[in-house]
């Protein structure tokens, strides 16, 4: 006989509020059934009665984790509807900070996995390393989340060279902290045993249900929007993150192959940071209808935004990874254990109040 | 094993990792947007950065020449401050302190000069 299991919105192992209707036989999931909604804003809506410079810090607060990519997208779209051109520096400082961006939410991140399976010590550890990725953004951004660093045409704030030598510095001491945890998370037995062969995604499920981000790159496919060359990532060298596997020992690794990869791109853009302006003049009112893609820590995001040549903004629609990975989430969870069901469900990194903005 | 020996002694020894927050704050660092302020004798009221707030906390009265913040609606994102005409507006690095309660009068009101009010006219 049947049971039916609630999981969340109300769980130890969620951040956010997410439903899971988990329809048992004895411990086997047979069916998992999502609800949605326990944190719709209205974010989209606000673009009715915000002009399009004060949506910048509303769509920033679409999602606190990669708030700056949000904004960088964002301004991307309007940039792209006036013909404007960022300056080079511009762009060059809104990807480093969009790197740091990548790099603490993939170490809080990887507290929580650490967390839900149960180690407790490598999940204060990470968090203690992303405390100075927090800091670099601090001192160089005026907040340490939510930075609002990025405006129409550029963006607000500059780096001194002494800055981004500390920033470099950092870094160097972030990479030496990781390998610490590298060690542990690799050779880990009981690591091994919650993640290894749990939750399989396959190549050609996570293609046919539109996976995103870590989770499509973890179940084998090469594909990264950052790879599309916009902002300054058409001067770096770097290649997406792959892995094989397509369980959650796979995910865990796309993602912390990923802070090592961000550490190098922080690197290249400061070797090769131009100087000269930080904003350009940003005169008269867009009009026309654009789609901008990026790449979040959790994948693709993509923004579409239709301007009449009016003070509002006609339409400002938000697509994020969270929900493209939703479908393949419930794709994983039937014929798996319950106990496994957490770490599944924080192994696709599941951002909801991103997902109902 | 004996790695772990070690750590363990190592963090027996060494000071601790945390702070306990009300008594012991943080240095913070520079240019850091911790807290909104205005030096009211400069104002003149043009109202620019209630136009520009995108949280729309700021509220200035022309004719009774006030200036209102409430510091729970601020997401302190300093737009205010870029866009103010003659630089009265400012943010502190210091943060607000924490509260038990939240007071009942929310918003921060400030009263601009009488003279200059007397002189315009």
């Amino acid at each position: 006989m049947a049971t039916i299991v609630p999981f969340g919105p109300q769980h130890p192992v969620l951040p956010e509020p997410l439903h899971l209707k988990l329809v048992l036989e004895d411990e086997i999931v047979k069916e998992a059934l999502p609800t949605l909604g326990y944190v719709h804003r209205g974010l989209e809506t606000l673009a009715s009665i915000r002009d399009m410079d004060q949506m910048v810090q509303i769509v920033e607060r679409v999602c606190g984790i990669c708030s700056c990519i949000h904004a960088h997208t964002y301004c991307m779209c309007i940039e792209g509807l006036m013909g404007i051109e960022v300056p080079q520096r511009a762009d060059f400082l809104r990807v480093i900070w969009s790197e740091l961006h990548r790099m603490h939410s993939h170490l809080l991140w990887l507290g929580l996995l650490a967390d839900a399976f149960g180690m407790e010590s490598m999940f204060m550890h990470a968090w203690r390393i992303r405390e100075r990725v927090m800091d670099v953004m601090e001192a160089t951004a005026g907040n340490r989340v939510i930075i609002s660093v990025n405006k129409i045409g550029g963006v607000r704030r500059d780096m001194s060279p002494e800055q981004l030598r500390w920033v470099l510095q950092v870094v160097d001491e972030l990479e030496t902290e990781l390998d610490k945890i590298k060690a542990v998370l690799t050779n880990d037995y009981s690591v091994k045993k919650r993640t290894v062969g749990v939750g399989v995604l396959t190549y050609q499920q996570a293609y046919e249900l539109g996976a995103a981000g870590p989770q499509l790159r973890g179940s084998g496919v090469a594909q990264d929007m950052r790879m599309t060359g916009y902002g300054a990532y058409k001067y770096i060298d770097f290649a997406p993150v792959v892995e094989k596997d397509g369980d959650s020992w796979a995910r865990t690794m796309v993602r912390f192959r990923e802070l090592y990869q961000s550490i190098d791109i922080v690197r290249q853009l400061i070797a090769k940071i131009p100087d000269g302006e930080i904003a350009a003049k940003v005169k008269g009112k867009p009009t026309g209808e654009i789609v901008c893609r990026s790449e979040q820590p959790r994948g693709e995001l993509m923004y579409y935004v239709r301007a009449t040549g009016d003070k509002y903004l006609d339409r400002v629609r938000i697509r994020t990874p969270t929900f493209a990975n939703v479908p393949p989430l419930l794709a994983m969870l039937p014929g798996c254990e319950m106990a496994d069901v957490p770490i599944i469900a924080l192994s696709i990194d599941p951002c909801i109040s991103c997902t109902e903005r | 094993m004996f790695d772990m020996t070690a750590t363990v002694l190592r963090n027996f020894l060494s000071k601790t990792h945390t702070r306990l927050y009300p008594f012991q704050v943080r240095e913070t660092f520079e240019n850091v947007r911790g807290n909104l302020d205005i030096r009211i004798e400069e104002c003149i009221m043009c109202g620019m950065c209630q136009k520009k707030c995108p949280s729309q906390c700021i509220t200035v009265n022309k004719e009774a020449k006030t200036w209102e913040v409430d510091p729970y609606s601020c997401v302190y994102c300093g737009i205010c401050v870029d866009h103010c005409p003659t630089d009265c507006l400012f943010m502190h690095s210091e943060h607000r302190k924490p509260a038990r309660i939240k007071e009942n009068n929310q918003q921060i009101q400030l009263k601009g000069p009488e003279k200059k009010k007397k002189a315009q006219e």
